[in-house]
């Protein structure tokens, strides 16, 4: 054949993995991984109306006080203060203040690691055990809302340090604790004894709107 | 230096025949395992940074609302607005899309449900506590204020 010397035609394929490259780089940077991950709460049970609410009989010295106001002012323990970034100290300061503890919580108060130890001044006029101790936060309906959260993810972090601390863990890897694996889960129990996660947020104001 | 020139008439080049290949295969595990979201927001999203985050642990259990400014402002006016599935909901209807979520759940999981709540940073708290007060009222008492993870400073 007089053909039969000629090459067979090829197509240049060298630019195919460009084109898939840059296929492969916009779905990389379109997609979104759907996160599922945020700042838990569990919400009160729904309020009896027949039944008044309950009187609080505790001591001034007990509760931690935050309020926002509806232009974003903040109010910790009654002085104005204008960012947060000590909070989370302030709040760990007196969730381990152990002022006038129980016998219960003297044991607990030693098998605290040395740290959180330190932490704790024994003030009379702060809290007096960690269950006592009750961190309120009062927002109103005009209060923005990251300022609500960058304020809630504080007051969780103090308590997640706390528990990370017990544990030897830092916050993050106490957060991350796998429940269903028993190990885990029994340093969870651990870390969370006696010092329950008493944030309470109190219905919001009505004065912004 | 004779030893070295014996290998030179061989080809030095890497084949790159099969490289499209992988990277069509790279590709493709991706485009698989991107679950497209179901629902399109309508109201405007930009989700607040924490660091105390936590994971949810059984997905099956979420269920989703979302509350902003809507998209369409012209349409559905300036006020913040609350997306649940593929429709705006009233405050006062809730507490029937939070029956309506328990339904699809097996009975020991209803008290499980979990809501969490995508929120444009910018919203006022006021519509906030209104939905808590209405999932209280629905004994959803399991809450996720959406967050994205903000470094530690």
């Amino acid at each position: 054949m007089a053909r039969s010397g000629r090459k067979i035609p090829e197509v240049n394929s060298s630019s195919m993995a460009d084109i898939a490259f840059l296929l492969l780089v916009f779905f990389l940077v379109t997609t979104t991984i759907a996160t599922d991950k945020g700042l838990t709460l569990t919400l009160p049970p729904k309020a009896d109306p027949n039944q008044p609410p309950p009187d609080i009989t505790k001591n001034e010295r007990n509760i931690f006080k935050i309020l926002v106001n509806s232009s974003d002012r903040i109010l910790i323990e009654d002085e104005p203060v204008t960012d947060i970034s000590g909070l989370r100290e302030r709040v760990k300061e007196f969730i381990l203040n152990f002022g006038k503890p129980s016998e219960e919580y003297v044991a607990i108060y030693n098998t605290l690691p040395a740290p959180l130890k330190a932490m704790s001044k024994k003030d009379p006029a702060s809290s007096d055990d960690p269950k006592e101790a009750v961190v309120s936060f009062k927002a109103d309906r005009g209060t923005s809302y990251d300022i609500y959260i960058a304020i809630l993810d504080e007051l969780q972090g103090a308590y997640y340090e706390i528990y990370g601390e017990r544990v030897g863990l830092t916050a993050d890897e106490f957060r991350s604790l796998d429940r269903k694996k028993p190990n885990e889960q029994e340093k969870y129990t651990i870390a969370r004894e006696g010092i329950p996660m008493n944030i309470s947020i109190a219905e919001p104001t009505k004065i912004g709107e | 230096m004779a030893k070295f020139k014996k290998k030179s008439n061989t080809s030095q080049d890497i084949p790159t025949a099969a490289l499209p290949d992988i990277i069509f295969m790279l590709l493709f595990f991706f485009m698989v395992t991107t679950v497209l979201r179901e629902s399109t927001i309508m109201v405007k999203q930009s989700i607040p940074k924490a660091t105390q985050l936590r994971k949810l642990e059984q997905k099956k259990l979420v269920s989703y609302m979302y509350v902003g400014k809507p998209n369409d402002t012209k349409k559905f006016g300036s006020e913040p607005k609350i997306q649940a599935n593929d429709a705006f909901i009233e405050i006062d209807g809730i507490i029937q899309f939070i029956e309506e979520e328990k339904g699809k759940l097996a009975e020991h999981e209803k008290d499980q449900i979990t809501i969490s709540l995508k929120v444009h940073d910018e919203t006022k708290m006021g519509i906030i506590a209104d939905i808590q007060e209405k999932m209280r009222d629905a004994n959803a008492r399991k809450l996720m204020y959406a967050a994205a993870k903000r470094a530690e400073d």
